[in-house]
């Protein structure tokens, strides 16, 4: 099992699930409606770090985060 | 140094603490920034979420980038509610020149806006509403919605 959290103003709990790449978890949150808004401007992390493909394999335990648009200071 | 505090910063105890613990290291430009909560659209405050594992590799990465001009960065954020005429943000940077501190300290505020992990909302008529319009996409954004 992975699990998914969802950062800042995405308001949804952690999710868990089996999958062995990101593409598997994109295919998962392209089905849920309440992700529609924030699939296109998301950035992804996989156990703290920035990724930048759908290939990026998973492993049991590994975290994956969802960064919604920033705005600090 | 990198820190995080629970509502409004304390801007002038900040600002000596880090001007005393640098006093006699021999850096000849300290230049800090502060960001203040201004009164715009009617707001009451801002609210902040952090997150903060990726906000501490982000600031590292920064630090060794700045590292061999000789310059070291501090930086300040507040986490949940800071009120109008509060500050929320300071960062500073400390160097041997002025010329690298001027231009590290433009380049620093500049990323720290598009890419670390910090979201803002505004409070408003007792709400919490996320300043989506003033947000930016960190680079790389909409991995999940490609094709293929």
């Amino acid at each position: 099992m992975i699990t998914v959290e969802f950062l800042g103003p995405i308001q949804k709990p952690v999710l868990s699930m089996e999958a062995s790449t990101l593409r598997e978890v994109a295919e998962v949150l392209k089905q849920d409606p309440t992700m529609a808004e924030w699939i296109e401007n998301c950035a992804v992390a996989v156990n703290d770090t920035l990724v930048g493909s759908l290939d990026t394999p998973l492993k049991e335990g590994d975290k994956v985060s969802l960064l919604p648009p920033v705005c600090g200071g | 140094m990198l820190e995080l505090h629970d509502g409004a910063l304390t801007v002038p105890e900040i600002l000596a603490r880090w001007y005393a613990l640098e006093a006699t290291s021999n850096y000849g430009a300290y230049i800090p920034f502060v960001g203040t909560v201004r009164e715009e659209d009617g707001i009451d405050g801002l609210s902040f979420d952090v997150y903060e594992p990726i906000l501490t590799s982000w600031f590292d990465a920064w630090g060794a980038k700045v590292a061999p001009l000789g310059a070291v960065l501090k930086m300040a954020h507040s986490r949940g509610d800071v009120y109008l005429h509060e500050s929320s943000y300071i960062a500073a940077v400390f160097s041997p020149k002025r010329r690298v501190a001027l231009e590290t300290i433009d380049a620093f505020v500049e990323d720290f806006k598009a890419s670390a992990p910090i979201w803002k909302y505004d409070l408003k008529d007792g709400k919490r509403i996320y300043a989506r319009e003033r947000s930016t996409a960190i680079a790389g954004a909409g991995l999940l919605g490609r094709n293929g």
